[in-house]
């Protein structure tokens, strides 16, 4: 495993706090493609060795969570014209603080499991468990349907970390079915999120709220 | 062979896709239904092993109950198409046609997969194939369902991926997510415990959700209350049937490291608990369709208390998945005929079902009997045997929570029931006058049969493959 790895990973999280913390939804798209294009970078670095695989798959990575996911996201921003994020359901400071604590409690708990000599003293387990729960906090307390998605993103995010812990493991053809799935997920949500739009004028899931008991 | 199950509904798939002509694709899905299901019939015939791709995909003991399952219940569902569709005139059904075999093609990889990754891709894939089917209707409400259907499932996806994450990680240096080698390294005691336990929980949310079990479960109702009724069926009868299998392959993992204690608790945790909710939302449930949702929920709660108390009460679990499965089929055709025959799925705007259209009225009393475990009807069968199993495993407390929390059901679901059902129809029939014809009974009343035989006589063959299945599961051999 290369030095470069946990310095990467400290940027992964920082932009994981950027994203709890702005109430732009453009800055939340930028960063959650920063961090995609991290993680492409990572894939490469988590091996010793520069290798063929590694490299493509990390520039598969670069290119689908770097630059084309965030382009549909900001095409369906600019056809909504929306640009903030209001009145989330709790404050940025309350989810810049619960966003300490999940990675404070992340880094416990990954204390607390076996880890494979490889893996011991990186931060590659709690920076992918801080960052699923980080993923988890913006899809639960976030109103608008982006930034839900930017939520969702950062949840693949940091899944996307621990699967690099078991790169030996996992075939290729699995890893780019994932690459692949996620980028039909974002896809038909993005279609979904364009009928939002066009029938109800707005692109604010609080409004889905007509089915409940 | 196993490759053929898979390809074959996606073959039928673009065949529904391509063909130009909207007559005769209806029949595309019956057609292709059928090829299915002779050849699952062969597959289960057949004296060798089913397999390809090294072990990656076969049929095992578990998949020898689950597909042919799915099979005969697409299998009438398909039929229920031509007649609704022919209802449904004008609505362009290119997609929903191809989406629906594509849906069945995704269902049998799930139950053939031996690689938790490839089973991940096909429950990914048979999501994102069943948006289109949940938005086929294409009005707001609808449009809201699928919206949460997708985030909700989504999420319980992206968990499932990093359960399976944490398993192949449990078995470092010998990582893998082929479900052989796991087991095996489970027997050997070669798997770390904490990352074990730590999967199965994070599975069991991730799978969890896709089946609905509470508190997970709220898609459900929005997504059964919106979706035509064969997708319904599909979803409360298939893709349920599929997550549940995949639990079970979980399980069967954890059994095999001497952890099914641990996962056992959790199962009957949740599973009463799913029971409890879906209990208590169906008193005084107003809309239907949303009722049987919640019905459900309490079924898949039924399903992993079975597994959690184990022995009797796990083969009585297997039985369960297929009476379930059928009788959903009957009650969600049932349903969306009374639908269609007054333009409400509310108690509101339907009474009289019984008399406006007496075989769909008689199937959807006949459907609520079965569904509650009444006797002569297949789940009375299953429920009472897993009763006597957690009896047998000393668990009365769970038994009186078992009992008390099905009578609460039965009287809760009882009340819509009948109100839709008796009482002299309210309004007019709406324009088109929606009456019973064998298109639109015929299917539910296949099923209903199948379920009234299981109810009285379980076929020798059929009781040994559940035997097996239960073993299989349980010790993991």
């Amino acid at each position: 495993m290369s030095s470069a790895v946990d310095p990467l990973l400290v940027l992964i999280l920082m932009l994981n706090f950027l994203i709890l913390g702005t109430s732009r939804l453009r800055a939340a798209i930028n960063a959650s493609a920063t961090q995609g294009a991290l993680i492409g970078l990572l894939t490469v670095f988590v091996h010793g060795s520069p290798a063929m695989r590694p490299i493509v798959l990390g520039a598969a990575a670069v290119a689908i969570k770097g630059l084309l996911i965030p382009g549909m996201l900001m095409r369906a921003l600019r056809d909504a014209a929306i640009h903030r994020e209001i009145e989330p359901y709790i404050s940025f400071l309350t989810s810049l603080l619960l966003g300490a604590v999940a990675t404070g409690a992340a880094v416990l708990f990954a204390d607390h499991l076996p880890l494979a000599p490889d893996h011991q003293g990186s931060l590659l387990v709690p920076a992918s468990l801080s960052t699923v729960l980080t993923g988890f906090l913006i899809l639960s307390t976030r109103r608008k349907a982006i930034t839900q998605v930017v939520g969702y993103l950062v949840l693949e995010n940091g899944i996307f970390v621990m699967g690099l812990t078991l790169h030996d493991a996992m075939p290729s053809l699995v890893e780019i079915g994932i690459l692949l799935d996620l980028l039909v997920a974002i896809f038909v949500i993005g279609i979904v999120i364009n009928h939002i739009n066009r029938e109800f004028a707005s692109i604010d899931a609080a409004q889905l709220d007509t089915l409940k008991e | 062979m196993a490759i053929a199950l898979c390809v074959a509904p996606l073959l039928f798939a673009l065949v529904a896709w391509i063909l130009p002509s909207a007559r005769l694709r209806p029949w595309i899905v019956p057609l292709g239904a059928g090829v299915h299901l002779a050849l699952v019939v062969t597959a289960l015939a057949l004296g060798e092993p089913v397999e390809a791709f090294s072990g990656w995909l076969a049929l095992d003991q578990l998949g020898r109950i689950a597909l042919p399952l799915v099979s005969v219940l697409f299998a009438a569902c398909s039929l229920y198409v031509p007649a609704y569709l022919r209802i449904r005139r004008g609505e362009r059904h290119r997609i929903f046609c191809g989406a629906l075999l594509a849906f069945l093609a995704m269902m049998t990889l799930i139950i053939l997969s031996h690689h938790l990754g490839l089973m991940w891709v096909a429950l990914e894939a048979n999501t994102l194939v069943s948006a289109p089917l949940l938005y086929f209707n294409r009005n707001r409400r609808s449009l809201e369902a699928t919206w949460k259907y997708l985030l909700i499932g989504s999420v319980g996806i992206a968990l499932a991926l990093l359960g399976s994450f944490f398993l192949a990680y449990s078995a470092l240096p010998h990582a893998s997510l082929v479900i052989e080698d796991l087991v095996r390294e489970a027997r050997a005691h070669a798997l770390a415990l904490p990352w074990l336990h730590t999967a199965f929980v994070v599975l069991f949310v991730g799978y969890g959700t896709k089946m609905g079990l509470a508190p997970m479960h709220t898609w459900k109702p929005d997504a059964y209350g919106e979706a035509p009724g064969l997708v319904g069926a599909l979803l409360a009868g298939g893709l349920t049937t599929c997550a549940f299998v995949a639990l079970l392959r979980f399980y069967q993992i954890c059994a095999a490291a001497g952890e099914a204690a641990f996962a056992q608790e959790l199962m009957v945790a949740i599973g009463l608990l799913s029971m409890a909710v879906a209990g208590v939302f169906m008193a005084r449930q107003r809309d239907f369709k949303r009722m049987l949702a919640y019905s459900s929920v309490e079924h898949m709660g039924i399903l992993v208390l079975g597994i959690g108390v184990g022995g009797l009460a796990a083969f009585g679990s297997l039985l369960h998945l297929i009476n379930n499965a059928l009788t959903k089929g009957v009650m969600f055709m049932a349903a969306a005929n009374i639908h269609r025959a007054y333009a409400s799925k509310t108690v509101d705007g339907v009474s009289g079902a019984l008399r406006r259209v007496p075989v769909s009225g008689a199937l959807f009393l006949a459907g609520f009997f079965a569904v509650t475990g009444t006797p002569p009807f297949g789940p009375f069968v299953s429920e009472f045997t897993i009763l006597r199993g957690i009896v047998e495993a000393g668990r009365y407390g769970v038994a009186a929570a078992f009992l008390v929390l099905l009578f609460v059901v039965f009287v809760g679901m009882g009340g819509t029931v009948l109100a839709v059902v008796q009482g002299t129809p309210k309004g007019d029939s709406p324009e088109g006058g929606f009456k019973d014809s064998l298109g639109t009974v015929g299917p539910a009343l296949v099923l209903l049969a199948v379920v009234v035989v299981l109810g009285v006589w379980v076929p020798p063959a059929l009781d040994g493959a559940l035997a097996d299945a239960a073993r299989f599961v349980e010790a993991g051999k």
